[in-house]
């Protein structure tokens, strides 16, 4: 089985990338070939790297509030690519939110307490 | 917390540290009497929506007996974007307030009496320009600038470290803190031109000891930047201040804020040969650990925060900021901001802690630590400093320009997730005691999208009244400005903001001369 290849990216003017690179090591550690963009990605740049990088998920870290303008933007850019990418948004989304990114198509939403455990379930889950 | 390892009991044999506060090198406090003459400044972070919202909050948090202002600016400000700029979507107003012009800067500190209380602003990348705004709008309701008294974060290299808020290159944009050092030191007495800032750099992750190592290192690099833009030690030294982050472990904490002032006072009187009693006495702000804050059972930050806000007082603190129990779910509603502000009231007034200087001095344990803290900051600062071959400016650079400073602290960052994952290291509702994580999470504070069209509205307003060609001829003389490393950019910068010439377009026409910088992504 080919290896699992999962992009990971940090989207918007936030640079806050703690989160992000802990979650790309847990990761890699756990078996996956992780991709990651740095910081200050657009949904157009995640999109094209998601499709030249030919990845089985993506990962958005979100923390500045930002998600509901950005997230959807990334779900509709694949999809307008034909592809099925999963989306993952992990940071800090407010409950309220969590729903309509759900609906938007997103996967799964992870919180700031959100453990490594589930963090790989939830991208097994996705994939 | 940092893997240092603690013996059962210490004895007498450990050395204590200095006789008396307010003694060289002060590791028991800048300040003979401490507390008892004048307590910490209680200073609340904050800043959303518009300059009209935040300048409400900060009307609340004064009459609630706060003493001072600190300012939170939202990231395309903080990034130097305007609010109508594309790449600013879905960010305007929401992890601070929107600043684009004057205007705004005139709406948030309005019907406040900026000669009577301190503020600071917590910016970086574009600190010179929102240094030219205040002392603009201060200016223009009648105080003049040598009566500003407050803090412009202004630290540039902890971002490139930790925080990653950076526009231009390391160089030039140290000669811009270089620029408002020499601005504040002939012009604002009062100021702090620089707040050299340990908080961000622990919060992404370091230890105690390399936040201690890192900052430090900064605060140096800082003082070589003063010397080599011809001012003298003594004359800014005294104007420089800290930031450093109060986390969870408790004593090794306070040994942290100690061995800083021990650090700083040593190799400012051998290194950089100060004479001025000030320049030597290192002097900080301390807000308690964000990241130490739980989603789970969110109401246990309160007792988190409060240890940690304890640690910064025991460690001598000059002003601190206490986190409310919900940051860690959203920008925090007011009920949580004053029940954070009560934690520092509540050791103010009723603990009777503040009566005493430095209470831990010469217990056995925390003089141990104390001198452990030190020896391993020491260790980092010599290695900084052999990488720049003697020059600390130089070893800070090529560190941030190699990648060395985000690799370490990734590193420690890791360390500890590893540890919370596998169950060495305990967190309460995380990985232990989760019994009530189910519980509904609190209500918190929700800012709609209606701010990001309202800010966008103003500024076309602005645009509209402003005289267009003089914002093009302010621009230009910036560029020109920015060209010659020996002109001080602040007379250009402040004629700029006059024009009401946007942040977004003061820091393009500067990228233009400077470039922009891009961090090589690396896990």
């Amino acid at each position: 089985m080919a290896e699992r290849r999962v992009l990971v990216a940090k989207l918007g003017l936030d640079g806050h990338d703690r989160g992000v690179k802990v979650v790309a090591r847990l990761l890699r550690d756990a078996g996956y070939e992780v991709i990651y963009t740095g910081l200050r990605q657009t949904p157009e740049t995640v999109v094209a790297a998601a499709v030249d990088e030919d990845v089985d998920a993506v990962g958005l870290s979100m923390l500045s509030g930002a998600h509901m303008a950005l997230v959807p933007r990334v779900v509709e850019g694949l999809r307008a690519a034909g592809l099925d990418t999963p989306v993952i948004v992990g940071g800090i989304i407010p409950e309220q939110d969590v729903q309509s990114l759900r609906e938007g198509g997103v996967e799964a939403v992870l919180g700031p307490g959100a453990s490594a455990e589930e963090i790989i379930e939830a991208v097994e889950a996705a994939i | 917390m940092s893997g240092i390892p603690l013996e059962p009991v210490y004895g007498p044999a450990d050395a204590v540290h200095g006789d008396f506060p307010g003694q060289y090198p002060y590791a028991r406090g800048p300040y003979a009497s401490m507390y008892r003459t004048k307590l910490w400044t209680m200073r609340m972070f904050a800043g959303f929506g518009t300059a009209v919202d935040t300048n409400l909050r900060f009307k609340e948090i004064l009459a609630h007996g706060g003493d001072g202002l600190s300012t939170a600016f939202d990231l395309p400000t903080l990034m130097g974007r305007d609010s109508d700029d594309p790449l600013s979507a879905g960010e305007v107003g929401r992890c601070g307030v929107a600043v684009d012009t004057l205007a705004d800067v005139e709406d948030l500190y309005r019907g406040i009496d900026l000669a009577g209380v301190t503020t600071s602003m917590t910016i970086n990348s574009p600190a010179a320009i929102l240094l030219a705004m205040y002392v603009t709008a201060a200016e223009a309701s009648g105080v003049s600038r040598t009566d500003l008294g407050g803090t412009l974060q202004n630290d540039i290299l902890k971002e490139y470290q930790a925080q990653k808020e950076y526009i231009f290159p390391p160089r030039p944009s140290l000669r811009m803190v270089a620029d408002t050092l020499r601005f504040c030191t002939a012009e604002m007495p009062r100021w702090h031109p620089v707040s050299v800032s340990g908080y961000h750099i622990r919060e992404a992750g370091a230890t105690a000891a390399q936040e201690l190592a890192f900052t430090l290192a900064n605060g140096f690099a800082y003082v070589e930047a003063g010397l080599a833009g011809g001012l003298r030690v003594d004359e800014f030294a005294p104007r420089l201040s800290f930031f450093f982050n109060a986390h969870i472990d408790f004593f090794e904490e306070i040994a942290k804020y100690r061995a800083a002032r021990i650090i700083w006072a040593r190799w400012m009187k051998d290194r950089y040969r100060a004479e001025r009693e000030r320049s030597l006495q290192l002097r900080f702000h301390t807000q308690t650990a964000g990241v130490s804050l739980t989603a789970q059972q969110p109401e246990v930050n309160i007792v988190r925060t409060t240890i940690e806000a304890l640690a910064g007082v025991l460690g001598g603190t000059q002003s601190l900021h206490t986190n409310s129990m919900d940051e860690v779910l959203a920008l925090p509603t007011e009920k949580a901001v004053r029940i954070a502000l009560r934690t520092q009231q509540v050791i103010a007034h009723e603990t009777q802690v503040p009566h005493v200087a430095d209470p831990l001095g010469g217990s056995y344990f925390v003089e141990a630590l104390t001198g452990e803290m030190e020896r391993r900051a020491e260790e980092l600062l010599a290695q900084i400093d052999h990488r720049g071959g003697g020059s600390m400016f130089e070893g800070v650079v090529g560190g941030i320009e190699e990648g060395w400073f985000q690799a370490e602290i990734a590193d420690s960052a890791y360390q500890l997730e590893r540890k919370l994952n596998e169950g060495t290291h305990l967190k309460v509702g995380v990985n232990a005691f989760t019994e009530g994580n189910d519980e509904p999470p609190p209500e918190t504070l929700y800012i709609g999208q209606e701010v990001e069209s309202l800010q966008v509205k103003r500024l076309a307003e602005i645009k509209a009244e402003r005289d267009a060609s003089l914002v093009d001829a302010v621009l230009d003389r910036l560029r020109a400005d920015a060209g010659r490393p020996d002109v001080n950019l602040m007379p250009a910068l402040l004629e700029a903001v006059r024009s009401h010439a946007t942040v977004g377009e003061i820091v393009q026409a500067l990228a233009e001369v400077f470039g922009r910088w891009e961090e090589a992504p690396a896990i």
